[in-house]
């Protein structure tokens, strides 16, 4: 069955509209397929929730399905693009007519606005392109949302150049439209018109405020646009295959080495709160997690009362020891995101180590645990580390065996038995000395050594690879490409 | 089963009524938890009015309010139930040397010595009540298994007594601040609602309700402003009830309109934090030279 021959929303949502179901069961598997774990009671929930609110209310529908799929709020992005695949073409304002002829959508753009030529968009097809950037100027200034909306359908019939059957993915026509509409000029010229419109100047705060605002609307122009190229496309290519295009990986599982600069930002988000749990987890493990040994002289006193009979064994307080952590880090452009957010994560737990020191390298090595020291804003620390750091020693490329034998040469001796060492990097040595007796050395005067690498197993030890020659001389070599993998080694360390 | 609510807009507004302004998003899952007979978990930032919620909806079903608050080292005598020990020890007392041991003992574990607690309240009452279970992340992870069973099934069963079962199925509002993740086996039982901070009108629309005597550009401004600081990167945003104090503030000191000046001395408000402030001020300033010699003088 495919969806899209059911045109229409089919009335209310009753337990006999199998229809309904089928679409949220297909629904429901994809939500699993993008990572989103959603149980059989869950299941089960939305299935009678839908009975209850009537598709048609797809805002109310939405975060019905939301409220018993999705009980995460990292995870609401991905849920939202799937709803919007499967969904989109569904609920009156949202139907999509004429698609093909490249006419202008017969959509209603709710009441015209005042100074637009007859809200049809049929009529905007004769404007030229001069008008609709006044028109798209116009409704931005006054925040007409229907407005928008129609103007962002004409935009992608215009300038999207969307061909039925043309295999590229949205982005490429979003890319198109936006180019064309040349936004970043449309908010300048606003900022113009507004400085205008008010009697006196603008404050710099005003200006901010006024700046903040238009950027907004131009975000939700974007977005407007977005969902238009994406409903587009699943009449043309189907649900099924949209959604498999479109699928993206949760925060937690967006790769470090090919994150792209949205899925960075969102990452960066993420890493807080995430700290924030790992830490109060580790403090909670910390203070409940085991007895210390046994308190024989206390034992003793106390079996006094028994008639001398030990019966109440009583234990010292728990000491458990605190690692000393010392970080070696690859700061080299294909991993440098990586180390990143590890220095991030670790620092935002040292508390719960007793020392923590961070080296950085690229084919020279520095010590960067100055940077943190005495900083509030961790972030603002590693910033510091990529730009000042001073790593390089011949030629930019990564070194590992030079900057483990500067390493050994300055900080060797500080390594002792209580020292942690976690190596980061992917061990891609541009065929340079390995000079892996180094690590060996470490690892006989240091409690532990564990190498992080962000790079998938399968592309381990190929190419100018040499982790696993460096691996025998860990006690621990550990793939660690996302958030979650870089969490539970986290918790593991402790 | 008859339900509270008729329709999702109903709901909207008799929450407006209350002083409590909801969205789509919440008057919806508020209607849904109402119909499916199911708790509903809130989360999302300190300070967006998750308790408020719970206390509003309590206003407008009339339904008598029973809270736990949660923390740490919270256990079964302080969540659901208790007997009183001292009672039943002068029961025996006071039984002499005559009377059968069994009957004693029969009597010593009936109703009449049981304390509750909240959630056994919740679960006895006889006339409407909302059970709100406040930041349930506090809890350990193993007591979070406390509340399972009444979130499911709305009973709980006492080895001595038997299962008491609701009278009727209370609403039910669990909230949490996301310090960390709850288990599945809570969160499988609930609706899950994520409160945010509000868009720019909503904001502007809780201030006007809230702050008697503000006038509609005031509060305009303010909560521009607001999502303007929640934009920066802050190690805490300025939340809803920090928002209302402020606008509160501005409203006291007879400011109808909010420039770099009176935003500055006043952002202590607004942010908790040094550097926070320092960095919201550096963004608002005017001329951050003058400023300085402004505040000097």
């Amino acid at each position: 069955m495919t969806v899209t021959e059911q045109t229409g929303p089919p009335t209310g949502g009753g337990r006999e509209d199998t229809p309904l179901l089928d679409l949220l069961s297909g629904f429901i598997v994809e939500l699993r397929q993008a990572g989103l774990p959603v149980s059989l009671t869950e299941n089960l929930d939305a299935m009678e929730a839908v009975t209850h609110i009537p598709i048609a209310d797809r805002d109310a529908f939405k975060y019905a399905l939301g409220s018993t799929l999705v009980k995460n709020h990292s995870h609401w992005r991905s849920f939202e693009v799937v709803f919007e695949v499967y969904f989109s073409m569904r609920g009156d304002e949202y139907r999509l007519d004429e698609v093909a002829e490249g006419e202008g959508p017969e959509g209603e753009p709710g009441p015209p606005a005042e100074g637009a030529p007859q809200g049809g968009g049929g009529a905007m097809s004769g404007l030229t392109p001069e008008q609709l950037a006044e028109m798209l100027m116009k409704a931005l200034m006054n925040g007409d949302q229907a407005m928008l909306r129609a103007l962002a359908r004409q935009a992608v019939v215009r300038y999207a150049g969307m061909e039925p059957g043309r295999p590229v993915g949205g982005t490429y026509y979003l890319y198109r439209t936006l180019r064309n509409l040349d936004l970043d000029g449309v908010l300048e010229g606003l900022m113009d018109a507004a400085r205008e419109e008010s009697p006196e100047d603008l404050t710099p705060l005003e200006e901010r405020l006024e700046r903040d605002e238009f950027s907004d609307r131009i975000e939700q122009l974007k977005q407007e646009i977005e969902a238009e190229i994406r409903r587009r496309l699943v009449a043309d290519r189907g649900v099924e295959a949209m959604a498999r295009t479109l699928r993206k990986p949760l925060p937690e599982d967006v790769d470090f080495m090919h994150a792209s600069r949205e899925e960075m930002a969102d990452l960066k988000k993420a890493i807080h709160p995430l700290t924030r749990k790992l830490a109060v987890r580790l403090a909670r493990k910390r203070r409940h997690g085991r007895k210390g040994p046994l308190d024989f002289r206390n034992t003793i006193r106390h079996s006094l009362s028994y008639g001398g009979v030990p019966a109440e064994p009583k234990f010292r307080f728990p000491r458990p020891a605190k690692p000393e952590i010392m970080v070696v880090a690859d700061i080299s452009g294909s991993v440098a995101a990586f180390a990143r957010f590890t220095l991030h994560l670790v620092y935002a737990i040292s508390g719960q180590f007793s020392k923590v020191r961070s080296f950085v390298f690229i084919d020279g090595l520095d010590e960067v645990t100055g940077f943190f020291e005495g900083v509030e804003e961790i972030g603002e620390a590693v910033h510091r580390v990529n730009t000042e750091a001073d790593v390089v020693w011949v030629d930019g490329h990564s070194d590992y065996g030079h900057a483990f034998g500067v390493f050994w040469e300055r900080f060797g001796r500080d390594v002792g038995p209580k020292t942690t060492v976690i190596v980061l990097g992917d061990a891609r040595n541009n065929y340079h000395a390995s000079q892996s007796w180094i690590l060996k050395e470490i690892q006989h005067k240091a409690r532990r050594v564990y190498w992080l690498n962000p790079e998938p197993r399968a592309y381990w030890d190929t190419g100018d690879s040499i982790v696993g020659e460096y691996s025998t001389h860990c006690e621990g070599t550990f793939e660690v490409r996302n958030l979650r993998q870089l969490e539970a080694f986290v918790e593991k360390l402790v | 089963m008859d339900f509270r609510f008729e329709d999702v807009d109903g709901i909207r507004r008799s929450l407006a009524g209350a002083n409590y302004l909801a969205d789509d998003g919440i008057a919806g899952i508020v209607y849904l938890a109402d119909r499916l007979g199911k708790p509903i978990l809130v989360e999302g930032p300190a300070g967006t009015g998750k308790t408020q919620l719970a206390q509003s909806v309590a206003e407008i079903t009339g339904a008598r309010l029973v809270r736990l608050q949660c923390y740490e080292g919270l256990d079964e005598s302080k969540a659901l139930y208790e007997w009183n020990y001292k009672k039943q020890l002068l029961r025996i007392q006071a039984s002499g040397d005559d009377s059968d041991w069994s009957e004693i003992e029969d009597d010593l574990f009936s109703e009449e010595f049981l304390l509750t607690r909240p959630l056994l309240e919740a679960i006895r009452a006889e006339d409407p009540v909302l059970l709100l279970v406040d930041e349930v992340d506090r809890l350990e992870v193993e007591t979070e298994a406390l509340l399972l069973e009444i979130l499911s099934e709305y009973q709980v069963s006492i080895p001595e007594l038997g299962t008491v079962t609701a009278a009727q199925v209370p609403m039910v509002f669990l909230t949490s601040n996301a310090t960390r993740e709850l288990s599945e086996a809570l969160k499988r039982r609930c609706l899950y609602l994520h409160i945010d901070y509000p868009d720019l009108e909503r904001e502007r629309e809780i201030v006007m309700a809230k702050v008697p005597g503000v006038d509609a550009n005031l509060a305009d401004q303010v909560a521009r402003i607001v999502r303007s600081i929640r934009q920066l990167d802050l190690k805490k945003s300025p939340s809803v009830s920090e928002t209302l104090d402020w606008a509160r503030t501005l409203v006291l000191l007879g400011i109808d309109k909010v420039d770099a000046q009176s935003a500055t001395d006043t952002a202590n408000i607004l942010l908790k934090y040094r550097t926070d402030i320092d960095k919201a001020v550096k963004e608002f300033a005017d001329r951050p030279d003058d400023l300085v010699v402004d505040n000097d003088t």
